[in-house]
């Protein structure tokens, strides 16, 4: 398999919303290329006609009754947010 | 009190149900308990970093709350009532940090419990603190924790295994008889089998997942870590339950985990797949195992060896899967909501998530999350995802043809014993490569058990027994059965 490209690295970093450093592109350039490298050997395996597998015991859709629970605690949950407004979270401009 | 019995005793080392019958006959208290285990740790834990935090505060609440109960106030008391225990960073604990072992959470406080920690705290379990992990449960020798490496007891200069590299060492080094662990590709049984302690994964879905920290979640489970296969049956009965709060819990279809402890293996067939025992396998793991065959042989076990011919393609299946559910689970993580935020000279929010990521995630994490956007991105989505889901039929399929034919499998949890801190750091492929014992059960959803089995070079070697999916009291009768006639698991570090 071919080596992936900075670019490509990039991209997929972006893609991740992962800031990197130039050196980490290039370490993880050559980390990608080897991990992908390897796991290329599924090719090999003949899988025409095979259902994927999402979860490996058989499961169903889940429905519970339609009732109200009490949420978690507004308060406590927004001690945890870096930076608040009254009842609210507060972020940095959304539109560049 | 305290100082006479915080420094090494026998008693350290003594499994659950044992203290149980201490505290039953009043020669001990839960908070007398309690009160050694946290200066236990405070005394030795500098030395191994197995537990990020201690909780004594809310800890010897629970252990008066537990000695009132054992008295026979409230309700009946359990084999975990006034035991303590300690549980992997990566679980939420309601009005405690937890880290996960990552910088991102640090000062996270869970406004909840997880399922499984209400259900310890139903029992009457005394949880003392909590345990260090490889970032997000992402690593096989512990190396990759924000808060610094776990060393083994055995041996300080080296990995005690991971990711549950903390609860594992805890048990190990004598600082508690019970801990929790997650495995999504065995990081309960491999930090387990190195160092010389039981580790079980149950079947997927058995024990719910409501907050543990999701890694991949079709692979992640909850399961004990204990001195002894009894424990780990007990700590199973107290931790699975059927959560409607997590839409992949299952109820079991028996009752009792421990129902067939004590009965002979005579008669039972016990395979051994031919691929586990990989070339790269150390000639004192390979001893030990045979050792341990022949061990369930003479008890009237017939055992043969098999084939599961897609084992190697288990890891490939493994390295897409995990990280792609991993880089979509980890997409929470934006430094708006909760933990850690970098904002100093940032505009938008964009590049507050993006530099908040880069700089708060650990190098194995980023790996990780990079390699499954790659694998889920436009163009690549059916060559790797859809193509390792339909190669995970076909591995899952595999094991059922084995259990056609075999009761159990056993195999080392482990091609080798505890290496060298740093010895693998730098090459993150043969450090995944090593897990090839463990994958497979995950990926089939599989329980399976790890049970110290022999020392090589001075280290503890694991024995794994996997059962079919729901065979959990199978396993742990296979387990029971060797224990029985060794004295592996009553062994211990010098601490």
């Amino acid at each position: 398999m071919e080596s992936l490209t900075p670019d490509e690295v990039r991209y997929v970093a972006r893609l991740a919303n992962l800031y990197l450093t130039d050196q980490e592109v290039e370490t993880y350039r050559h980390q990608l290329t080897g991990i992908l490298a390897h796991v290329q050997s599924l090719q090999e395996v003949d899988t025409t006609g095979v259902e994927p597998t999402g979860h490996a015991t058989d499961s169903t859709t889940v429905l519970r009754s339609d009732d109200s629970a009490a949420p978690l605690d507004r308060e406590e949950v927004l001690r945890n947010a870096p930076a608040t407004s009254g009842e609210f979270i507060r972020v940095s401009a959304v539109m560049d | 009190m305290v100082n006479r019995v915080s420094r090494s005793s026998e008693n350290h080392y003594l499994p659950a149900h044992e203290i149980r019958k201490k505290l039953d006959s009043r020669e001990i208290s839960s908070s007398e308990l309690t009160n050694d285990t946290i200066s236990r740790i405070s005394a030795i834990d500098g030395e191994i970093n197995a537990v990020l935090k201690t909780t004594a505060e809310t800890a010897l609440e629970s252990a008066s709350a537990a000695d009132r109960r054992l008295r026979g106030s409230g309700p009946e008391p359990g084999p975990l009532t006034g035991i303590p225990i300690l549980v992997k960073d990566n679980m939420s604990t309601a009005g405690i940090e937890t880290t996960a072992a990552s910088r991102i959470l640090s000062g996270y406080v869970p406004p909840f419990d997880a399922e499984v920690v209400s259900r310890l705290n139903e029992a009457g379990a005394v949880i003392v603190g909590k345990g260090n992990l490889d970032e997000f449960a992402m690593g096989s020798s512990n190396e990759h924790s924000a808060f610094g490496p776990v060393k083994n007891p055995w041996d300080t200069n080296r990995v005690p295994g991971g990711s549950s590299g903390g609860p594992a060492a805890a048990v190990a080094a004598g600082e508690c008889a019970v801990a929790l662990g997650s495995d999504t590709g065995g990081s309960i049984r491999q930090p387990a089998a190195l160092c010389g302690v039981v580790g079980m994964k149950p079947t997927y879905g058995l024990v719910s997942r409501y907050g543990l920290i999701a890694f991949a979640s079709s692979l992640d489970q909850i399961g004990p870590i204990t001195r002894d296969v009894r424990d780990c049956a007990d700590v199973l009965n107290v931790i699975a339950s059927h959560d409607s709060k997590d839409s992949t819990s299952v109820k079991a279809p028996f009752k009792d985990f421990g129902a067939k402890l004590g009965e002979s293996v005579d008669g039972m067939r016990l395979g051994v797949p031919k691929e586990y025992l990989v070339d790269g396998i150390e000639p004192g793991v390979r001893t030990a195992f045979e050792e341990a065959v022949e061990e369930l042989r003479s008890q009237g076990a017939t055992i043969e060896e098999t084939s599961l011919p897609l084992t190697n393609q288990a890891l490939a299946v493994y390295y897409i899967i995990a990280p792609s559910e991993a880089s979509a689970n980890l997409s929470r993580y934006d430094g708006m909501k909760y933990g850690a935020s970098v904002a100093d000279g940032l505009t938008t929010a964009a590049e507050v998530s993006q530099h908040t990521r880069g700089e708060m995630f650990g190098d194995e994490v980023k790996r990780r999350i990079l390699i499954g956007t790659y694998a889920l991105s436009a163009g690549y989505y059916d060559a790797y995802y859809k193509k390792a889901q339909q190669v995970r039929t076909l591995i899952r399929q595999e094991f059922i043809e084995a259990f056609g034919r075999f009761d159990a499998l056993i195999t080392p949890t482990s091609p080798s014993v505890a290496f060298e801190i740093g010895a693998k750091m730098d090459d993150p492929l043969q450090m995944y490569l090593a897990d090839i014992c463990t994958i497979p059960v995950n990926i089939a959803g599989l329980p399976a058990i790890s049970v110290p089995c022999g020392m090589s070079e001075g280290l503890p070697v694991g024995l794994q027994v996997i059962g079919p999916q729901f065979g959990d009291r199978t396993v742990l009768q296979v387990a029971h059965a060797y224990e029985q006639v060794t004295n592996w698991h009553r062994s211990h570090p010098p601490l």
